[in-house]
């Protein structure tokens, strides 16, 4: 009976294995680090996928496990991404205007070198003074903390006043879509403070480091397959335990757990505000590279794919959360970055940039008739017909 | 009854919904250590009872008197007043389907149940010591492993029954526990509850005559939201007003 929770769900060791496995092939086949059949363009791909994986296990975990379908969970990994490019935009602006300065006679004045990146960064949104909300950007350590901070205020600021008025079902799904759009309407202001439409960008460009992209994409492969591997395993461990009964119980019979004596709206409160914050950290890892945000990455659609994503997987387990995303976001790139071929059929051609949503949208509705429990029901299969 | 031997005293309670009066001035009082039947026709008022002692549902009058230290449970939530000692079992059978008869019974163990507690809980031996010493009373011993989803009807009500007394209530409300039960089932949950009264307080909600004759127990009769008659079986079949609204249909 006291065995640990990786001893009692092998699937642990071996997702965590073929991840190890798959960073070991993508580094030595990688142009930074070894033979070059991997280029950059193509590690980003991979590290972005990567931090996609880790958003679906977050979504895994409040919709597959606790029973809460939130459509909200692309903004805080949207947020995530806009705290840390905070950072890297400032930290890199200033050394720009540090060095350009530099060029005349008299050594600058701090007040020069702030009004200097101000309008550096605001000029293309008609100010040239950095707003209070970048009173931290200075600093990396506290932009990190907000990286988290910020997405777990929000979702445990929400959620308490949805969950304590028993908001559930269809309806908490509906507000939580009205906070992703308020928050990306918000967010494509100019005075929003975070650049408006234009967003942050050459996020890509680490400030102070010379190596190349080549070398930084690998370093945010890494980062990603490590953060992904970690949020895995916090989120096996708090869904093996007596917490992990209690918010299926949630998920399947509210009112019993409540008679049991939990208190339902402060365990829901706790997997939204973490599942917020992990989305947080992946959106962070994401953007520097993607090199670029704006707010259209947090408009509603991007958290309904995330829904996808989980459902064609398959909720309710990890790994099929991992597989979802993975596996849907890279076909999607193949299929909207031109790389799939058309077909022509004579009378009209079909082309995939244009037919992949559809697609998409028919996987869905398949899945939802047909295959309720996603791709990762196949490994059920399997072990069905092992035990014959 | 004394103030002292009550354990739940509910006192000129009434609720209304759309201007339904689901219950109307009733009050109702039960010991530490009783067993209690509570019968009536549909509509009566039984299950809005039960809401009323366990939370569920505000009553726009009256009162909810709850032991030794006599606290309104009126003023409490859900999850506070099982905490003080109050147990329900639905009508319908309801354990969480898709996790092992053991799961079941460990989530509903008496244990501290704030979330950081729940996430760092590592069954104590004591604790499984007592998972498997209620799985032997409910009859459920060599089905631990199982998933609650698999078991047959009367398993699922005895295992929720088990939960029940995991998580060791002063008092115990069953909502028609014997309902499409077996004979022999019925005999079965008869002595669980039967053994259950024995250190706390059970109130069975009922249909079927038979299964309260055998719990051999003080009966109250509900009607129209109040109550109609209280004492033993045969005193309220032979009252005239009960066999008018009640029985004589």
């Amino acid at each position: 009976m006291r065995q640990s929770f990786i001893q009692k769900n092998p699937s642990i060791l071996i997702f965590l294995a073929c991840l190890a496995l798959f960073t070991l092939l993508v580094t030595v086949a990688s142009e930074g680090f070894g033979l070059g059949f991997i280029s950059t363009s193509f590690v980003k791909t991979l590290g972005k996928t990567l931090c996609l994986c880790l958003v679906a296990v977050a979504m895994d975990l409040i919709w597959g496990y606790t029973g809460i379908l939130s459509l909200g969970h692309f903004a805080f990994f949207g947020l995530g991404g806009y705290m840390i490019g905070m950072w890297l935009m400032y930290e890199r602006t200033r050394l720009i205007v540090v060095e350009a300065l530099a060029q005349s006679d008299i050594p600058p004045t701090p007040e020069e070198v702030v009004s200097g990146i101000g309008s550096q960064i605001f000029g293309v949104v008609g100010s040239s003074d950095s707003p209070l909300i970048w009173s931290f950007a200075h600093s990396l350590p506290l932009q990190l903390a907000l990286v988290v901070l910020v997405p777990g205020l929000l979702a445990l600021i929400f959620g308490w006043l949805a969950f304590r008025s028993r908001v559930t079902g269809v309806y908490l799904s509906i507000l939580t879509q009205a906070m992703t759009l308020a928050l990306a309407l918000y967010l494509f202001q100019n005075d929003s403070g975070l650049r408006g439409n234009n967003g942050l960008s050459g996020l890509q460009n680490l400030p102070g480091v010379s190596a190349g992209q080549d070398q930084v994409s690998l370093w945010f492969f890494w980062a990603s397959a490590l953060a992904l591997g970690l949020g895995y395993l916090l989120a096996a461990w708090i869904t093996s335990g007596k917490f992990g009964s209690i918010i299926r119980g949630i998920r399947d019979n509210e009112s019993r757990v409540r008679f049991l004596g939990y208190s339902v709206e402060v365990y829901k409160l706790a997997v939204f505000t973490i599942t917020a914050m992990i989305a947080g950290i992946a959106g962070a890892l994401y953007y520097p590279q993607a090199g670029i945000i704006n707010p259209a990455e947090v408009a509603p659609i991007a958290s309904i794919y995330l829904a996808v994503w989980v459902a064609i997987g398959g909720r309710g387990r990890l790994y099929g959360a991992v597989i979802g995303a993975g596996f849907v976001s890279l076909v999607s790139t193949w299929f909207t970055g031109g790389q799939a071929p058309d077909i022509p059929l004579g009378f009209y051609t079909i082309k995939w940039v244009d037919w992949w949503l559809i697609l998409l949208g028919l996987s869905f509705v398949a899945v939802t008739l047909f295959a309720p429990k996603g791709i990762g029901g196949l490994f059920d299969l399997l072990k069905k017909e092992r035990a014959k | 009854m004394s103030h002292m031997s009550t354990l739940l005293e509910v006192s000129g309670v009434s609720v209304s919904f759309d201007g339904f009066k689901a219950i109307n001035n009733l009050s109702f009082q039960i010991g530490p250590a009783e067993m209690r039947a509570i019968i009536g026709p549909n509509g009566a008022g039984k299950t809005t009872f039960m809401d009323i002692v366990t939370g569920k549902t505000r009553p726009d009058d009256g009162r909810v008197i709850w032991g030794e230290k006599s606290v309104s449970l009126l003023k409490m939530s859900e999850a506070q007043i099982a905490q003080a000692g109050v147990g329900r079992k639905f009508q319908k059978p309801t354990v969480f389907e898709d996790q092992t008869v053991h799961a079941n019974m460990l989530i509903a163990l008496k244990n501290d149940r704030g979330f950081l507690a729940s996430l760092l809980y590592r069954p104590s031996n004591k604790d499984l010591a007592r998972v498997d010493e209620l799985a032997g009373e409910i009859g459920l011993s060599d089905q631990l492993d199982r998933l609650s989803g698999e078991l047959s009807h009367g398993q699922k009500q005895w295992l929720e029954i088990g939960m029940l007394l995991a998580q060791e209530p002063r008092l115990l409300l069953v909502d028609e526990p014997a309902a499409g039960m077996t004979l022999a089932e019925r005999e079965h949950t008869t002595a669980i509850l039967v053994e259950a009264a024995k250190t706390r307080a059970v109130v069975v909600v009922e249909h079927d005559m038979e299964f309260v004759r055998r719990l051999d127990c003080k009966v109250t009769v509900l009607h129209e939201g109040s109550v109609l008659a209280e004492g033993s079986l045969d005193h309220v079949t032979a009252n005239s007003r009960v066999i008018d609204v009640y029985l004589g249909r």
